[in-house]
């Protein structure tokens, strides 16, 4: 059954694919809306299934399917297993993911590639389940690449347009560059291991080999990894292009796959973090960075999916921030309640794109409430839950990680964190109250938008309210349930109760100051952003950082490329073979002009040949 | 005896023939620079015969002297028909053995 779970996505996607293959015209709507979406719930369940084993206290599930290297002691395995965590990462993988496959069936529903996109769908959730459910690296990092290979072909899937092609090569190229680092940390785990079962449970029986300084060495490269895949500083540039995929994509990469991978990653990787806490504070602290920087260039965006992906970005920073301070278990549950809020904003935003017929621009939406009230009504639970407001899921998750950012005595951290909290319920509120609430001066004729599309948000709208129950703490009078179950090497913090609570009030009071800021500037009039001072301007145009890396890294490689196309390739390596060639020519045609048929030459050349010979015998006979 | 002035003469002779040979164009001239050679060799060998009391030299010299009138019929012969398939007995418009190349 665990295998299956992977298996499946697989399976499908392959028989779409050779499907779609077979006849690209054709529409088979209804065979590609079965499996599609069938499989993904098949998988639900079986994942549902486990993780009620799992709750009920079985012990962690290996399925080996068959054995892939074998050499000699060192065997890899293409093998399964289902802990703790990746229980919890599969139940809300799965069940996410089905949502976004219905809600996909409606949106895709007129495009012509609707066959094509299904297998990139089940191929993405494959993909994701395989990295998750990896039972070594190795499978990890197959399922890793599988994941930066189908999100490129999802976000490359208008390929019409070439801005969308460079966009999802851009995503693909930025991803190569973490992965780099993430296959370099595993070889060097490999190497430093010498030889031991190369699986999850016997490297963390054998992290005694290794001593300190490697051990951070290969946390600060699985970290680059992590910084590719979720979108971290420096390498976030890629997630805000990649909202050039259909909707869908964009809620599956941000709610259920891809970018939590990284997260999922440092937390399956506990074990290796505990042991080296300096990399954990510097993972902490680009979380809280990347948190902050995509907060504030959030604030000043226009395009409604842009908003949503620097949003993700900062709440992403969030989950670094507990794994890098030690409280993966928060960081897992933030994870968790995010990937319900997320794919939520992510499917209203596309329900409200469809009804305003592929408009993205907040500004020129404005008082749709009435219009759609159901999407409308969910939105608003995923602002509050996103926002920190109680008793929204996103209110214990975050409160989690900034309480452990107290407690653990890194105060610059845990303020980045809460002044980020306060501007995220700014700028969501704001994206709420000017696409929902603000008098609009353009009349807008909306399109219906199918049930396909609205009943999954009910559901998540659901989960956004109450899947922060799962992890009440004790001071709110719950005992912090999913902590417990993941049963990770979490750092134990102590903080009194009444501090707990100031902590708390703090930051629901930050959000909603943002609501009520939000609420003033937007619900009434709105305009877009002018870029009137210096300060603005920078903050509009994302910091320039795109401009910066095609300055100091694009430019020099074009710039590289471009002399070594030029210069080094013709001049030097093919003048070398062009030389060489010139010159046997030259020789051969010296040689064959000695043979001119003429006899008497030939007669000639005897001659010389045994006038040599002779001579040569003589001078050996000694008689010269 | 002293067979000094015989080596020279044979070197001379030998050498005249290999000249010949080289670097005229005549068949005639060619065929004669060959016999010439091969009379100076005959030379030698029936010097050495008389050096060295041997009849073995004289014995190959005559042997040689039947086999050369063979091929003077064979010569001259072959030397006819090239004049009738070229009409010209210059032995540089005998070319068919070159490759045709475009360069050279």
């Amino acid at each position: 059954m665990l295998s299956l779970i992977v298996i499946l996505p697989f399976l499908s996607a392959f028989f779409m694919g050779v499907l779609y293959l077979s006849n690209t015209k054709k529409k088979n709507y209804a065979f590609y809306t079965l499996v599609g979406v069938g499989t993904p719930a098949i998988s639900t369940i079986f994942s549902l299934i486990i993780m009620y084993d799992l709750i009920s206290g079985a012990p962690t599930m290996h399925s080996t399917l068959f054995s892939w290297i074998n050499i000699g002691e060192f065997n890899i395995n293409v093998a399964f297993m289902a802990d703790k965590l990746s229980g919890v990462m599969i139940s809300f993988i799965t069940f996410i993911g089905t949502l976004i496959h219905v809600y996909a069936a409606g949106y895709m529903k007129d495009d012509t590639g609707y066959g094509k996109f299904f297998t990139y769908f089940n191929l993405f959730m494959g993909s994701m389940l395989l990295l998750v459910l990896a039972d070594n690296p190795i499978m990890m990092f197959v399922g890793w690449e599988l994941v930066g290979l189908s999100s490129y072909l999802l976000i490359g899937f208008y390929h019409h347009d070439s801005k969308n092609i460079s966009a999802a090569n851009k995503a693909f190229i930025l991803n190569r560059v973490g992965d780099f680092g993430f296959i370099i940390a595993i070889s060097l785990l490999f190497v430093s291991l010498e030889g031991t079962a190369f699986t999850f449970a016997s490297i963390k029986a054998h992290i005694y080999m290794i001593n300190h300084d490697t051990l951070s060495l290969i946390g600060v490269l699985l970290f680059v990894g992590a910084m590719g895949k979720s979108a971290q500083i420096p390498l976030y540039v890629w997630l805000p292009d990649a909202m050039a995929g259909p909707t869908p994509v964009s809620a599956l990469i941000h709610a259920a796959t891809m970018v939590t991978a990284g997260v999922y990653m440092v937390a399956r990787y506990s074990f290796l973090y505990e042991l080296i806490p300096d990399v954990g504070i510097f993972i902490a602290t680009i979380g809280a960075a990347s948190a902050l920087f995509a907060a504030i260039i959030a604030s000043y965006q226009s395009d409604i999916k842009k908003i949503l992906a620097y949003s993700t970005m900062s709440q992403l920073g969030y989950m670094f921030i507990a794994v890098g301070l030690g409280a993966y278990s928060s960081g897992i549950f933030h994870v968790f309640t995010h990937a319900f809020f997320k794919a939520l904003l992510f499917m209203g935003a596309g329900a409200v794109i469809i009804a305003l017929h592929h408009e993205q621009n907040i500004f020129k939406m404005g008082g749709l409430k009435k219009h759609l009230k159901l999407i409308y009504l969910t939105m608003f639970i995923a602002t509050l839950a996103i926002s920190g407001i109680p008793p929204f899921a996103g209110f214990f998750s975050k409160d989690a990680i900034l309480v452990t950012a107290f407690a653990s005595e890194h105060y610059i951290i845990w303020g980045v964190g809460t002044l980020t909290a306060g501007l995220t319920a700014f700028y969501m509120f704001r994206l709420l109250f000017t696409v929902f609430h603000a008098k609009t001066k353009e009349s807008h004729s909306i399109q219906k938008v199918p049930l396909s599309m609205t009943y999954p948000l009910l559901v998540l709208a659901l989960g956004s309210a109450t899947a922060g129950f799962l992890g009440v703490n004790e001071a709110y009078g719950g005992n912090s349930w999913i902590n417990n179950f993941l049963n990770l090497p979490d750092v134990k913090l102590h903080l009194s109760h009444s501090t707990e609570y100031l902590l708390g009030a703090l930051n629901v009071i930050l959000g909603l100051l943002g609501m009520g800021l939000a609420y003033k500037l937007f619900a009434q009039e709105t305009q877009e952003p002018n870029q009137n001072t210096l300060l603005k301007q920078v903050i509009i145009n994302k910091f320039y950082i795109d401009e910066i890396y095609l300055a100091l890294i694009i430019k020099p490689l074009f710039l590289v490329s471009h002399f070594i196309s030029k210069v080094i390739d013709p001049k030097i390596f093919d003048g070398t073979i062009n030389l060489m060639v010139f010159t046997y020519m030259r020789l051969s045609l010296l040689f064959s002009s000695l043979q001119n048929a003429k006899v008497r030459y030939y007669a000639l050349y005897v001659l010389v040949g045994v006038s040599a010979m002779s001579y040569y015998i003589l001078f050996k006979l000694g008689e010269l | 005896m002293t067979p000094n002035m015989f080596y020279l003469l044979v070197s001379i002779l030998f050498s005249l023939g290999l000249i010949g040979l080289v670097s005229r164009r005549n068949l005639f001239i060619v065929y004669m620079s060959v016999e010439l050679m091969l009379s100076s060799v005959n030379l030698l060998l029936a010097t050495f015969s008389k050096l060295l009391g041997s009849p073995d030299g004289s014995v190959i010299a005559l042997l040689m002297i039947a086999v050369i009138a063979a091929e003077a019929a064979l010569f001259l012969a072959m030397i006819i028909h090239l004049y009738r398939a070229k009409k010209s007995i210059d032995s540089d418009n005998f070319v068919k053995l070159k490759e045709r190349t475009n360069h050279a």
